[in-house]
Parts: structure tokens; C-alpha cells; sequence
């Protein structure tokens, strides 16, 4: 069972990723990616970390590929690109090569902690799983005492985000500007 | 492994026959229920605004109009199935799906009878196995229909977009800001609850609301139950914030273009909606299928095994919401779009995050055994401090704006 839940959401994780690099329309691209997000929180749900299910599909799939839509939609950019036209063109050779630099990273890193695999780590240990609350208030406990510091700084670099970005919309002041 | 199931203690023992069929079977009532309550709350909103507008109302198909439902959609059943030309085949089929799947999962968490007093906590005996009311229980409870709020979004977008042309593109973006927007002050609002349960999920929510006085609308102290239904309100798109189908400037909304069992398909959804909400309201704050009781005294309907009176409990309180909403429906002008934003932004996300606070102060208290009212008192003081502040700011900023020339 444990399989067949994990083969479905490798599927839908890999199908979407596909998608979203392959499918010449923005818009059939992002909904790929909301597939690969919903795969994702498939796998943490067979993980036992329903919180971060939840919160996965709230914030990535509710909030920012609906936000990527958005602009795409606004923009008006929601038609199929050429794709051979390229107007930078040393980013398709440096894409590749960053690509396979973080692949294998990903690799070298379970390559390196392979003793580990099939180990379940105690930070959520599983005699506390009887109560159908201890996920969320574990992870709480965690988030807040232990790493309360990155979290707070965490918070402030967003803050810091959505002021620049708020400097850099409003418009420069000039001679009967919005007349 | 065995936590996949451990949303039911129906699958504790892992999977067995029974229980199988058991949830199967409840699968299938939740479905239909789901169903046949929209057909009725069709007819339900026809018949009550038509009595308010002094009109008769549905009344020829079955007794008082009751098929009317049914019959409106063979009927779109059988009309001819448009395709606009520009359109984008795939997207344009995918999205009154998209709107139609979210309606219905909600459902799936609201605990929809079961035996709360005593401290049985909802459980009940089926063919020997124990089971709640409810279709699902998961941990993350009221987590689970936050999320679907948020993914019902995509239909209406795509469904406005996938169309290829302007109009439903302006109703759908516009429908979508507008949902995203209130999602912020409708969870702010759910936290108030959740900080106040100690839960997450609906059965353990349900649980805690044993009494009239601790029915989380008093233990929250209204002012959440009263954001919650308005961004309900607005997450729903009905009227009073209708703006995704304004007639006037849109011609009709992202569904410009849809004709036959397909718009059908948003209204269904629509309907779903307003059922699912209004349950869900009663569940967070009015007790679901708690009975009235104050103090000791219960409100007892007699002869009924106690687990299907909290069924009848439940409709009853649902049904008290479905009306208020055809009130709003019949009574509220349409809010315009910036009346709609400055709603949301500067009125309910603050004053949801400020009562949010001010319940985390009192709580706060009451483990350090400070005084509660010192506590209230100072925090209320931050808290008009800090929206001072914030008026002050608009009016700065909409005093820059006027110089540099802006009209709003």
C-alpha cells in the first residue's frame, strides 16, 4: 500500500514536472506544477506530516501558482511561445549545466547518508502519534522554542521582500504624472 | 503506514472488509446528501426570495414547485453544448470540474450526526466496529477545508480565462483576487476558533462545545463568527459580494460563455458551497450536531437515539444559515469593487488579527495567572494604538497619492 501510494505521487510529481518544462502555454505549465505540488502532498501525507500537507497545498498550490496565473494572465502573456527564438542566449547552456549540477548534489547527498534510508527519524516520534494533534503541536514546539530565532528572521526577510517590492512599484514622482 | 488510516478509528486495525463497506457506504450518503441538499437548497432559495419579492415562486413542477430543480436540470441536460472557437479546448472542459470537486470534499470533514454528550466524543457502533458521523476525520481537521477554499479558486479562474475572450477574463480575475483576498480574514477568523478548541479537528471542535455557553461563538466572543460569515460571504461569491457575476459590467462572469449541463455544473457548485459553508460555520462555532443545552439542562427531542438527533440538530442549525443567506441574497445591494477590497483589507483582516491577539493575550494570562482584566485592558490599548497607526498611514498615503495627482 505504502508503495502504490508513493508510485501515484512520484507519477504525479514527475508527470507535472514534465509538463511544466515541456507545454509551450504558460497557463497548461502552471497547472502542471500544481499537479507536482499535489504530489508532494501526497508524500507527506504517507509521511505522517499531515500539517505540512496542509500547509503545501494552502500556500503553494493555493497562493502562488494562483498569483503565477495571475500575472500570467495580466500580462497577457497566456499565449503558446516560440520557443526557438532565444534572446539570451547563453541561459539555455547555463540552465543545463546548473541543472545537472543540482541533480547531482541531490544525488551525492543520499549517496552520502544512504545509511539512513528506511530510518525514521524520532524529531516526530511515533509513540506521541496516537493523539491526532501531536504532529502539529510537536512541530509547533519545535518552530518556536528551538528555532524561534529563523523563524523571526525568516518572517522579517519576507517583511523586507514586500517592502522593496512596494518601493519599487509606486511610481517615481513626475510632472502631472497619472493626468 | 497504519497513520494513512488513522483518520477513522474505523481502520485502526488496518484494512478489513467491514469497515471497507461501511465507509464505502458512507461515501456514497455523503455524495448523494450532497446532492439531493443542493436540489432542495435551489428550490429553497427560489421559493424563500420569492416569497420576500411578493412573487409566487417555483410551483409547478411536483408538489409546491419541489422538482423544479430537477426539471431545470434535465433540461440543461439536453441543450446543445457550446464550444467557443478561441477557446482552450482542454481548460475550458477541465474547469466547472475544478469548481464542482472542491464543493464536495468540504463535505467530507463536517461531522454530520453522532453522540457528543457524556464524553463519547461522536462515536458511534456500526456493525460492531466504532465510527464517527463523519466521512473523514483527519488531524489536520479544519486545515483540510481551508485548503480546498483555496483550490476552488482555479475553477472560476481558468473557467474565465480558458473562455478567449474579455469579459469572463475580467470576471474571473477579478472573482479571484477577490477570493484571495478574503481567504486571509477567513483564517485569521478559524485560528480565533482553534486557539480557543485546542484542536484541529471538526469532531475534537465539535466535542468542546458541550453547552450553549461554551458554543465557540460566545467562547470566541462574536466579533470571529461575524468575520468568519462575511468572508464565507464573499469566498462563496454571493450576494452581497456577487461581483464575479455582475450582469451590468460583465455581461454575465466567467461564465459568459458556458451553456448547457456545464454552467449548470457552477451553479451546482455554488449551491454545494453555500450548504458547505453555512454546515461548517455551525460546526466551528454553533456546536454541530451538539443538542441546546444550558448548564445541566439539555434540550432532549425525545424517542430518537441520541446519535440521530444530533443529525436533526445539525439540519436544524444549517438550515437557520441557508435562510440568513438568502436573506443577505434578497435584501443587500451589490458591493462595488473597491468598497468590496477595502472591506477585506483594512476592516477584517486588522480587526480578525487584533480580536486573534487579543484572545492569545487572555490566554497568555491565564497560564502566568496574570489579572484577565489588566490584560484585556492593556491589550485593547495596543491594539487601538496600532490601528491609529494604521489610519494614519492611509491618510498619508492617500495624501501623497491626491498630490501626485491621482483621483482615488
Amino acid at each position: 500500500m505504502e508503495l502504490f501510494v508513493f508510485v501515484v505521487a512520484a507519477l504525479m510529481v514527475l508527470g507535472g514536472a514534465l509538463g511544466v518544462i515541456t507545454r509551450s502555454n504558460p497557463v497548461h505549465a502552471a497547472l502542471s506544477l500544481v499537479l507536482t505540488l499535489f504530489g508532494i502532498a501526497v508524500m507527506f501525507v504517507s509521511h505522517d506530516a499531515q500539517f505540512l500537507a496542509a500547509v503545501q497545498v494552502i500556500v503553494y498550490a493555493g497562493a502562488i501558482v494562483v498569483l503565477f496565473l495571475f500575472v500570467i494572465m495580466l500580462l497577457g502573456v497566456d499565449q503558446t511561445e516560440d520557443v526557438n527564438i532565444e534572446p539570451i542566449t547563453v541561459q539555455r547552456p547555463l540552465a543545463l549545466i546548473v541543472g545537472v549540477g543540482v541533480m547531482g548534489i541531490v544525488i551525492a547527498a543520499v549517496v552520502a547518508s544512504k545509511d539512513l534510508l528506511g530510518h525514521r527519524g524520532d524529531g516526530l516520534n511515533a509513540t506521541t502519534m496516537e493523539s491526532t494533534d501531536a504532529n502539529i503541536r510537536q512541530l509547533a514546539r519545535h518552530i518556536f522554542t528551538n528555532n524561534v530565532f529563523a523563524f523571526e528572521l525568516t518572517s522579517v526577510l519576507l517583511l523586507v521582500a514586500v517592502l522593496g517590492t512596494v518601493l519599487m512599484a509606486r511610481r517615481v514622482k513626475s510632472n502631472g504624472a497619472g493626468k | 503506514m497504519s497513520s494513512l488510516f488513522a483518520i477513522d478509528p474505523l481502520l485502526d486495525g488496518g484494512l478489513l472488509w467491514t469497515p471497507l463497506i461501511i465507509i464505502l457506504i458512507k461515501v456514497l450518503i455523503v455524495f448523494v446528501v450532497g446532492l439531493v441538499a443542493t436540489m432542495l437548497m435551489v428550490w429553497f432559495e427560489r421559493k424563500v426570495i420569492a416569497g420576500m419579492q411578493n412573487r409566487v415562486g417555483p410551483n409547478k413542477a411536483g408538489p409546491w414547485g419541489l422538482l423544479q430543480t430537477l426539471a431545470d436540470g434535465t433540461k440543461l441536460f439536453f441543450k446543445e453544448d457550446l464550444l467557443p472557437d478561441r477557446a482552450d479546448r482542454l481548460v475550458f472542459r477541465l474547469a466547472p470540474y475544478l469548481v464542482l470537486a472542491p464543493a464536495f470534499l468540504a463535505f467530507a470533514i463536517i461531522p454530520l450526526g453522532g453522540d457528543f454528550r457524556d464524553g463519547k466524543g461522536g462515536l458511534v457502533t456500526l456493525f460492531g466496529h466504532q465510527t464517527r458521523l463523519q466521512l473523514a476525520d483527519p488531524p489536520i481537521g479544519v486545515l483540510f477545508a481551508l485548503a480546498i477554499s483555496s483550490i476552488a479558486v482555479y475553477g472560476i479562474m481558468l473557467a474565465g480565462w480558458s473562455s478567449g475572450s474579455k469579459y469572463p477574463l475580467l470576471g474571473s480575475v477579478r472573482a479571484s483576487a477577490q477570493m484571495v483576498s478574503y481567504e486571509a480574514a477567513l483564517g485569521l477568523s478559524l485560528a480565533a476558533v482553534l486557539l480557543v478548541s485546542g484542536t484541529l479537528s471538526t469532531a475534537g471542535i465539535v466535542n468542546m462545545q458541550s453547552s450553549l455557553g461554551n458554543w465557540n461563538v460566545v467562547a470566541t466572543g462574536f466579533v470571529p463568527f461575524f468575520i468568519f460569515m462575511i468572508a464565507a460571504t464573499a469566498e462563496m461569491n454571493r450576494p452581497p459580494f456577487d461581483l464575479v457575476e455582475a450582469e451590468q459590467e460583465l455581461v454575465g462572469g466567467f461564465n459568459t460563455e458556458y451553456s448547457s449541463i456545464r454552467f449548470a455544473l457552477f451553479f451546482l457548485a455554488e449551491f454545494m458551497n453555500t450548504i458547505t459553508m453555512s454546515a461548517l460555520i455551525v460546526t466551528l462555532f454553533f456546536g454541530g450536531p451538539q443538542p441546546i443545552s444550558i448548564g445541566n439542562t439539555t434540550l432532549d427531542i425525545p424517542l430518537i437515539p441520541n446519535a440521530l438527533e444530533g443529525t436533526i440538530w445539525l439540519v436544524l442549525k444549517v438550515l437557520v444559515f441557508l435562510y440568513i443567506y438568502v436573506w443577505f441574497r434578497a435584501t443587500l445591494p451589490r458591493f462595488r469593487y473597491d468598497q468590496l477590497m477595502d472591506l477585506g483589507w483594512r476592516l477584517l483582516i486588522p480587526a480578525s488579527l487584533g480580536w486573534f491577539m487579543l484572545l492569545a493575550a487572555q490566554r497568555v494570562g491565564r497560564d502566568a495567572g496574570w489579572d484577565q482584566i489588566v490584560v484585556t485592558l492593556v491589550t485593547a490599548v495596543v491594539l487601538i494604538l496600532g490601528y491609529v497607526l494604521l489610519q494614519l498611514a492611509h491618510k498619508v498615503s492617500r495624501a501623497n497619492r491626491e498630490k501626485d495627482g491621482a483621483s482615488f
